[in-house]
């Protein structure tokens, strides 16, 4: 018997390659959860990438400035001394602002929402916010240069420092020169912008506190408002600050709007009306433009900066939003 | 389902198409000096009308912007008005020559309110405003120079640059030489400096568009821009003492001091030249193109470039305010440019 | 109980709910202000020359955006092309394979690049897709866009295949389907309505994303050839008209905001009107 009709007479097993390959696919669901597993892994591979490009290309910066950078007032050029400390206060400072204006009337938006307006009404004015927190950045940049840097130059500026500039400790707010950008100016731009997000997700919070709640309060002869701010607010208490945060993170990591009206000066300044810079302008402006090594690996430097300070607020909202999803906030 | 694949494919392969427009386009990217973009953009425009299958695409992000993007390489030359100093060109990977193209002036821009006439600034106004030591308008530094002139009492609003900037090195240049306290507390020509005072705007544009839209406001600009822009420019103190306002005679006079001594690489300062009509905030403002081009097409097609913007491209200088360049300088350049190869 | 108090009482009920309403009327009304103002100014800056020219030299008038437009359209169909699949396929895993641990890995990393600053994605794209080839490209653009359009699609893709019920799969594997083909052949095309709207919506987000195009796309004033080339974008044009002096330059910015947010308000209304459809099964 040759070794040939031996193979012969055996039925052929499948060959290895391609055919087998295609057999295994047809049937193949640990194929399908190996790519999707490939391409989920992917998105780990990029993120870490994204850190540690941001790590390493700062490796000078770092390395010249180490924890000095962050207070260096300076941001100086042409001496190659880079500091931090201007655009970390800058981007503190317009950020804190939108929220003080934006939490207040969002929240009490969302109130009105939420708890007086019929459902038809409410409904579609949220779709309309809704739609509105669509908006792209640079429009409300546009918005800013040609609506709010006047009306500031001409009308609110004036009338705060008028109001306010004698007054002691909080004068220094409002002192000096106006020039209609500034950080209050950005600081109310960033407000328009995060306003519909604090609505929108502090509505939908508000609408999941159980009627239970708000009916035992007016039993107990509550008024509207009581059951409102007292028994209804707390309950929900975690998802509002959930929204809150989720601004805020908006707000630190905004770029054109704020670039485009907020004056441009590295300088801490306690005026409220005076220019200034936010880690994300100042890369913004100075990107494409960093003449040096030295120069170039400080603004990448901030770019981790501002990496991490987005990082650590983005967890805290998640966890506070979860948090409201699964214990349904506090009992009152 | 079939029919849907069909479709989606049809459309990737459409605008795949799209992607692969005329491949025997020369593309040709640019980047840097807002000084010069006036001309520059009309110079591209004109040259790409001429010459249809060269697209020069320059993008105005300041003269910082052009070297740094020239050093990365990520642009086929650069613009400043800033030439790079001996260390820069000795860090970067590469030889680069200098190619002046015009001549142009730095101006003194303000927003007064209620000022229409042209004031005279001293140089040590300029260098007090600057700094931060002269705040209001009617500080006596400027109502002495401005006699006849109801100068208010406002604060004033500085603008300067908030990129990398020629623009900014010509001005700083200009008092760093006149202003031994500049010079000590700023410090020396640079694209950019740690502003004492003022906001910042972006490019030319963007301090034009600021001085525009802010009352008691001062910045420095090129002089095409107060001009198209409508916006008041002042006059300047010359070396000589005399205020000159910046005009085409007052530039060429202040280069024509440098131009038969202009160093074989083009890199020379002209501000604060001597003599009576000179204007003192003029420079010229550079191509920087590196001196090897591997891309025969690119290499060429640059180098038409330059011979026709030494030529024709020159015509055009006078109708946007900037000065011709001496023609002992274009005789010079027309033989650097075999330096390319 | 005082009547005093009493009084108190229902009167700062009283105003504190017409603040509620006053507050929600201001915001609303601010917003939609601000939306009439660009939408009046866009439009009466739109013209025939704003749609098809290119760009003029500068201070001259009748310059356009055409450039710009399909500049954006092909920067967006970059990032569809190389985010959208990402986005899908991770979603199709965190919904219907794996355990407990890695898909938490991953969800929690997806969340992390959605709260990425979209200027951080610009650095991340200049050193991956520009320095590396020395140039500016409509590519790294779409890099840095494609980027950002993958957590959206991830988060979206994966609540909608959850959505479908479980009672579809059973059904398909109780005739024989294995998992892979129920996915293919099922739940994919029930979740097909949701998955298509949040891919509709990450491509709206990302149209009008500035920062990381400055370093990445950066700008031209011609058409771009082919895909290596730097490509003017909507968003880019409207930057850099903006904060320049000339008047000129202002309008077509207004116009071209109003082209964008057009753009992206039509993406948005249709996401919603697709999603409002009645549900299959």
């Amino acid at each position: 018997m040759s070794a040939a009709a031996t193979t012969f007479a055996q039925e052929a097993p499948p060959r290895s390659g391609p055919r087998a390959f295609l057999a295994r696919l047809k049937h193949g669901d640990e194929i399908a959860h190996l790519i999707t597993l490939i391409v989920a892994a992917g998105i780990l591979l990029l993120t870490s990438l994204l850190v540690y490009e941001l790590w390493v290309n700062s490796h000078l910066s770092r390395a010249q400035f180490g924890w000095m950078f962050f207070w260096t007032k300076v941001w100086d050029p042409n001496f190659d001394n880079f500091g931090a400390a201007p655009f970390i206060y800058g981007t503190l400072v317009t950020s804190a602002i939108a929220l003080l204006i934006a939490v207040p009337l969002g929240l009490a938006s969302a109130i009105f929402l939420s708890e007086l307006a019929p459902r038809t009404i409410s409904d579609g004015i949220s779709f309309l916010i809704d739609l509105l927190a669509a908006v792209p950045s640079v429009i409300y940049g546009l918005l800013g240069i040609f609506i709010v840097v006047p009306l500031m130059r001409t009308l609110i500026g004036p009338k705060l420092i008028h109001t306010f500039g004698g007054v002691p400790y909080v004068g220094s707010l409002f002192r000096g020169p106006n020039f209609g950008v500034g950080f209050l100016t950005a600081g109310i731009v960033l407000a328009i912008m995060v306003v519909p997000f604090i609505i929108s997700v502090s509505r939908e919070v508000l609408l999941t506190v159980p009627r239970e709640q708000r009916e035992a309060a007016l039993a107990l002869g509550a008024t509207r408002w009581e059951s409102t701010w007292k028994v209804v607010v707390p309950w929900a208490r975690t998802g509002i600050m959930g929204s809150v945060f989720l601004a805020l993170a908006r707000a630190l990591g905004e770029t054109m709007a704020v670039t485009m009206v907020i004056g441009n000066a590295a300088r801490i300044n306690p005026s409220l009306l005076a220019p200034g810079d936010t880690i994300a302008s100042t890369i913004a402006n100075q990107f494409t433009e960093a003449t040096g090594d030295l120069y170039l690996s400080a603004l990448i430097e901030l770019g981790l900066v501002l990496f991490l300070i987005t990082f650590i607020l983005n967890g805290l909202a998640r966890i506070l939003i979860v948090a409201t999803e699964r214990g349904g906030g506090r009992p009152a | 389902m079939r029919k849907n694949i069909l479709v989606v494919w049809l459309l990737v392969a459409l605008l795949g198409a799209i992607g692969l427009q005329a491949a025997d386009t020369i593309n040709l990217n640019a980047a840097g000096a807002t000084f010069p973009y006036p001309i520059y953009s009309k110079w591209f425009d004109v040259y790409h009308q001429q010459h249809s299958n060269i697209q020069i695409n320059y993008q105005s992000i300041g003269s910082g912007g052009g070297i740094r993007q020239l050093l990365a390489g990520t642009v086929d030359f650069g613009a400043s008005d800033a030439f790079l100093s001996d260390d820069q060109l000795k860090d970067a990977k590469f030889k680069i020559l200098h190619f002046p193209t015009v001549l142009g002036a730095v101006v003194p821009t303000y927003n007064i309110p209620g000022v229409s006439s042209d004031l005279n600034f001293t140089q040590r106004a300029l260098a007090g405003i600057y700094l931060g030591a002269i705040t209001k308008w009617n500080d006596p530094e400027l109502t002495k120079a401005n006699p006849g002139v109801k100068l208010p009492g406002d604060d004033i609003v500085v603008v300067h640059r908030s990129d990398g900037s020629g623009t900014s090195y010509i001005w700083t240049d200009f008092l760093a030489k006149v202003s031994p306290e500049w010079k000590g507390k700023v410090g020396n020509a640079a694209t950019s400096v740690n502003w004492p005072v003022g906001i910042g705007g972006k490019g030319n544009e963007g301090v034009s568009g600021l001085v525009k839209q802010t009352p008691n406001s001062v910045g420095y600009i090129e002089l095409i821009y107060a001009v198209q822009n409508n916006i008041p420019y002042g006059k300047v103190q010359n070396a000589a003492g005399k205020f000159i306002k910046a005009d085409l005679s007052g530039v060429t006079a202040a280069a024509a001091s440098k131009a038969k001594e202009i160093p074989d690489d083009f890199r020379v300062s002209i501000t604060n030249a001597p003599g009576a009509t000179a204007y003192p905030i003029a420079s010229f403002t550079w191509l920087l193109i590196p001196a090897q081009i591997q891309d025969g097409a690119k290499r060429d097609a640059i180098k038409d470039f330059l011979k026709w913007m030494l030529n024709d491209g020159q015509k055009y200088n006078e109708g946007l305010t900037y000065a011709q360049l001496p023609k002992e300088v274009i005789a010079k350049e027309t033989k650097a440019i075999s330096l390319i190869q | 109980m005082s009547g005093a108090r009493l009084i108190w009482r229902k009167g700062l009920n009283y105003v504190m709910l017409s603040l509620t309403g006053v507050a929600a009327f201001g915001v609303v009304s601010v917003l939609f202000l601000i939306l009439g103002y660009l939408i009046w100014n866009g439009g009466t800056s739109l013209s025939w020359n704003f749609l098809t020219q290119l760009p003029k030299p500068v201070g001259e008038t009748g310059g356009g955006m055409a450039n710009a437009i399909v500049g954006s359209l092909k920067l967006l169909f970059l990032a569809a092309v190389m985010g959208l699949p990402v986005g899908l396929l991770t979603g199709v895993y965190l919904a219907e394979f794996g355990g407990s641990t890695f898909p938490f890995i991953i969800r929690y990393t997806a969340d992390l690049l959605y709260g990425v600053p979209s200027i951080v994605i610009g650095i991340f794209a200049y050193s991956l897709a520009v320095l590396p080839v020395k140039h500016f490209s409509a590519l790294a653009g779409g890099v840095a866009l494609g980027i950002m359009v993958i957590p959206i699609t991830v988060r979206s893709t994966e609540e909608f295949l959850r959505a479908v019920p479980g009672s579809l799969r059973e059904g398909a594997m109780a005739l024989g389907a294995s998992k892979w083909k129920t996915i293919a052949t099922v739940v994919l095309p029930a979740a097909s309505g949701g998955i298509l709207t949040g891919m509709l919506l990450a491509l709206a987000r990302v149209a009008g994303e500035t920062a990381p195009l400055l370093f990445t796309a950066f700008s031209n004033r011609f058409w771009s050839q082919g895909w290596g080339q730097p490509i003017a974008s909507l968003p880019v044009m409207i930057y850099t008209y903006a904060i320049a002096p000339y008047d000129d330059w202002h309008r077509q910015a207004w116009a071209a905001g109003l082209v964008l947010l057009g753009l992206v308000l039509l993406s948005n209304l249709g996401a919603r009107l697709i999603l409002a459809r009645p549900k299959v099964g």
